[in-house]
């Protein structure tokens, strides 16, 4: 895809900012400051884990630069509620919101609202389900909906708003063994098309399959080991078009302030790439990873002091070696990613023609 | 902050204080989207310029309704008023970062939430706000709402203040059995006819304790509701005598369910057009009332209950003499008409306009239910007004809705604040950093099996 040519980007999850306002703000203006692209923020049901989404928005007015992509989940969340909540984001971070797109497998998820365990085949269902009615109902208003027309009285052009019909039942037809129990929404949202549009959607790489490759604008990729990772990013870029991002997932651990990373972390571990290591070793590796993933998203194994190597150290000599793409403020999420805006499905031949081709936010 | 907590007790004490919130409404009919000043309705910008001129004006909270289905006029989306608004706890969340004392209040249906996930993003809120968040509890339920949801319109009427006062007990008990330095976080099990929840709280108690609940509901079931669950009422009671009249009940209704008569605090919506001089005010309400019912909004108006097309008639001629297509609807679209006997009603408005010598405008301005809630004047008399009422505990304060985004509330805060601030009836520093205390709440009401433990002060 173009962006081998601007270089790749790198995302932060900030998990470990936990849920206190003034520690989030401090966690995504270090990671900005440091010049990450994307902050993360992960939502699995864990203690002290704050709602992703939330923490998401909290940091929009704190930042300009960096995109915000929480984690949220599709199975035991109403789609109704997520694509408005999204959406919201996007406004509230001027355009620079996205989503990585779970699936929770967990019987406690299930047994909080009272729901069967979704597991296997299904849970891709549920997700390709979500990520769909979400999509149409970010389309649902056309981008110039809002006419407010003092002649006429018009606040709104009602032929710009658009009912989703959306049902399981009949989208998944080839699907009859569709295992979450079937629903439909009607629409349109409540809420006028994002800013972007439609929110770039970021999905793990073991939801392909059930979720079509088309319905994401990137794959998160997680590899058991480092040295494995280029091939796993390789294979999955195989099996996607070539306007989807691939994106590395690491875990990393670096020597810091007199302690050599190994002696930092003991038994960190979370079934992902790990690089433990020296701020040097790890500019190398990303210089050769880059190149043949779009993008990494970094796990620190303590938030605030890897932060501090990874910004003293490592994103300076990558930007030197003209590794990464450059930082646009007040740039869109869909911007960083080489993705341009697209018209509203419903939009008509004649909305479309008078619409500014690829019109900003 | 229990210093500032009221006591329980059985005979109602007036705060004499008056409180503000502000109520960025979204979706609704008084905002005046036609004048010049008027910005956006959905940009953060908005959001952002109101709620820190609030927190200037050292208002308590900060409020933003919900609505789950796009309102509907004969079939289609309502097209005349303002429409579209962010989801509230993803706004609030935002502004909890650019303010630093006022409280974020989401107005959140039980209907089409699931109680675990609800209690645990309000309590993210709370912390993520500093202990700043409330929940206004609404109940509306509908199958034409219901249709957006997995559960569909799955609620009857009649049940629906049961199904939210067992929503919000189990909302309470997950929030009471948090993590605390006595103890691990304690499974919250409920089993009931609409849902089930097996969950084990993961944040731990804000600054607060819990977000504060507020109810929006007026039948009597709303306000036995509201009496026995809830901190403050979003009422619709903001004249004088009514005011009184509701106090008066709600303090029976809180004394009848266990609680102190100062147990619920009243916060009616209210708009309010001010200006240096009566004289100038009652002009300002004028224009005001000219934009916000315009010529095709009188039309429509009486289209909800004639049910059919009327835009053949002259906003400034009679009521159309053509009778309603429905003579009964029982199916509200979110417009405000709950079944009320069309051809009755055309009746009686038509005598009613006729006797009066009103045109279609001047009868809907006539109708509109805002008529009630507004306080127009000078500053000076609007703030002897609002005086009488904290001497007599009236209200404890007004949610005020502006009808002009983004600096609808300059005016108040400029030169309503002030007066009041002279007059001994308004707060001149926040008190504290949660909404709690801002309040000036009683102390929490415990789920009961948590009720043993000590609360944390
Ligand atoms: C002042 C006030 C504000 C309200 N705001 C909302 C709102 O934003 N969203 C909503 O769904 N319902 C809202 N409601 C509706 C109530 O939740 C409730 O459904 C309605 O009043 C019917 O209940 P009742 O019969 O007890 O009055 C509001 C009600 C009142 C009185």
């Amino acid at each position: 895809m173009s962006s081998t040519r601007q270089g790749g980007f790198l995302a932060l999850e900030l998990d470990g900012a936990g849920w206190d306002g003034a520690h989030l703000t401090r966690a995504v203006l270090a990671a900005e400051s440091a010049g990450f692209h994307a902050a993360t923020f992960t939502d699995a049901p864990a203690p002290g884990r704050a709602n992703a989404l939330q923490r998401a928005a909290f940091a929009g007015p704190a930042t300009r630069t960096i995109a915000l992509v929480p984690e949220v989940d599709t199975v035991y969340t109403e789609p109704f509620h997520i694509s408005t909540q999204l959406a919201s984001l996007d406004y509230v971070s001027g355009g620079r919101a996205g989503w990585i797109v779970t699936a929770a497998e967990s019987p406690e998820a299930a047994a909080a609202v009272g729901r069967p365990s979704v597991t296997g085949a299904a849970l891709g269902q549920e997700a390709a389900a979500s990520i769909e009615v979400s999509r149409r109902l970010w389309d649902s208003w056309e981008d110039d909906a809002v006419i407010r027309d003092v002649a006429t009285g018009r606040y709104i052009d009602v032929d710009k708003l658009h009912y989703v019909d959306f049902d399981t039942a009949v989208d998944f037809e080839t699907r009859a063994d569709f295992a979450g129990a079937g629903y439909s929404v009607q629409g349109p949202s409540i809420i006028p098309r994002p800013l972007q549009g439609q929110l770039p959607v970021l999905a793990p790489a073991c939801l392909l399959g059930e979720v079509p490759a088309d319905a994401v604008d990137a794959v998160l990729v997680s590899a058991p080991a480092a040295e494995l990772l280029a091939a796993e990013v390789r294979d999955v870029r195989s099996r996607v078009a070539a306007g989807v991002a691939v994106v590395a997932e690491l875990d990393v651990v670096l020597d810091s302030r007199g302690q050599a990373a190994a002696g930092r972390v003991a038994g960190f571990g979370s079934g992902r790439a790990n690089y433990a290591g020296s701020a040097a070793g790890l500019t190398d590796f990303l210089t050769e990873l880059l190149e043949e993933a779009d993008g990494v998203r970094l796990h620190p194994a303590s938030l605030f002091v890897d932060l501090e190597e990874l910004g003293r150290l490592v994103l300076p000599e990558l930007r030197r070696r003209g590794v990464l793409r450059p930082l646009v403020q007040d740039g869109t999420f869909r911007d960083l990613l080489g993705l341009s805006r697209p018209v509203s499905r419903y939009a008509t031949a004649a909305s479309n023609a008078a619409a500014p081709a690829g019109a900003g936010k | 902050m229990t210093q500032h907590n009221r006591a329980k007790s059985d005979v109602f004490v007036p705060s004499g204080q008056i409180q503000f919130g502000v109520f960025f409404q979204g979706v609704n009919s008084g905002t005046i989207w036609k004048a010049a000043e008027s910005g956006s309705q959905t940009d953060f910008e908005s959001f952002r310029r109101i709620a820190q001129t609030a927190e200037r004006g050292l208002f308590a909270a900060f409020f933003l309704g919900e609505g789950l289905r796009l309102r509907e006029h004969l079939g289609r989306p309502h097209a005349l008023d303002v429409v579209g608004r962010p989801d509230a706890q993803t706004m609030l969340a935002a502004l909890a970062s650019v303010t630093t004392n006022i409280g974020l209040v989401a107005t959140q249906n039980t209907t089409y939430n699931d109680p675990a996930d609800l209690a645990h993003r309000l309590a993210s809120l709370d912390l993520i706000s500093g202990g700043r968040a409330a929940w206004n509890i609404v109940t509306t339920d509908n199958a034409w709402t219901g249709a957006n949801f997995r559960r569909g319109g799955y609620l009857d009427h009649a049940d629906r203040y049961k199904h939210a006062e067992a929503f919000v007990e189990t909302a309470k008990r997950i929030w009471d059995s948090w993590e605390t330095p006595d103890g691990p976080a304690r499974r919250v099990v409920h089993q009931g006819q609409h849902y089930t929840v097996d969950v084990t709280p993961r944040l731990p108690r804000s600054a607060q304790y819990r977000p504060v609940l507020f109810q929006a509901g007026d039948s009597p079931e709303g306000r036995n509701f509201a009496a026995r669950q809830a901190d403050v009422i979003f009422s619709a009671h903001p004249k004088f005598d009514d005011a009184v009249e509701f106090r008066k009940d709600l303090v029976e209704r809180s004394l009848a369910a266990g609680r102190g008569a100062n147990a619920v605090q009243i916060m009616p919506a209210s708009e309010f057009i001010l200006a240096p001089t009566a004289a100038e005010a009652a002009e300002k309400k004028e224009w005001v009332r000219s934009l916000q019912i315009g010529p095709q909004q009188a039309i429509a108006y009486l289209e909800q209950f004639w049910g059919r097309e009327l835009s053949s008639y002259d906003p400034d001629g009679p009521l159309p003499e053509i009778d309603p297509v429905v003579e009964e609807t029982s199916e509200t679209r979110g417009s405000g008409f709950h079944g009320a006997k069309a051809r009755q009603l055309a009746d009686q408005w038509r005598a009613e306009a006729k006797d009066k010598g009103l045109s279609i405008r001047q009868f809907v301005t006539s109708r509109t239910a805002r008529v009630d809630s507004t306080f127009t004047g000078s500053y000076v008399e609007v703030a002897d007004q609002l005086a009488e009422f904290a001497r007599v505990g009236a209200v404890d304060g007004f949610n005020i809705s502006p009808w002009l985004i983004p600096s609808g509330l300059d005016d108040i805060v400029n030169h309503l604040v002030p007066e009041l601030q002279e007059r001994g009836v308004y707060p001149t520093e926040y008190r504290g950093n949660t909404l709690w205390e801002n309040l000036g709440l009683e102390t929490p009401v415990r789920s009961s099996d948590a009720a043993a433990e000590a609360v944390r002060a």
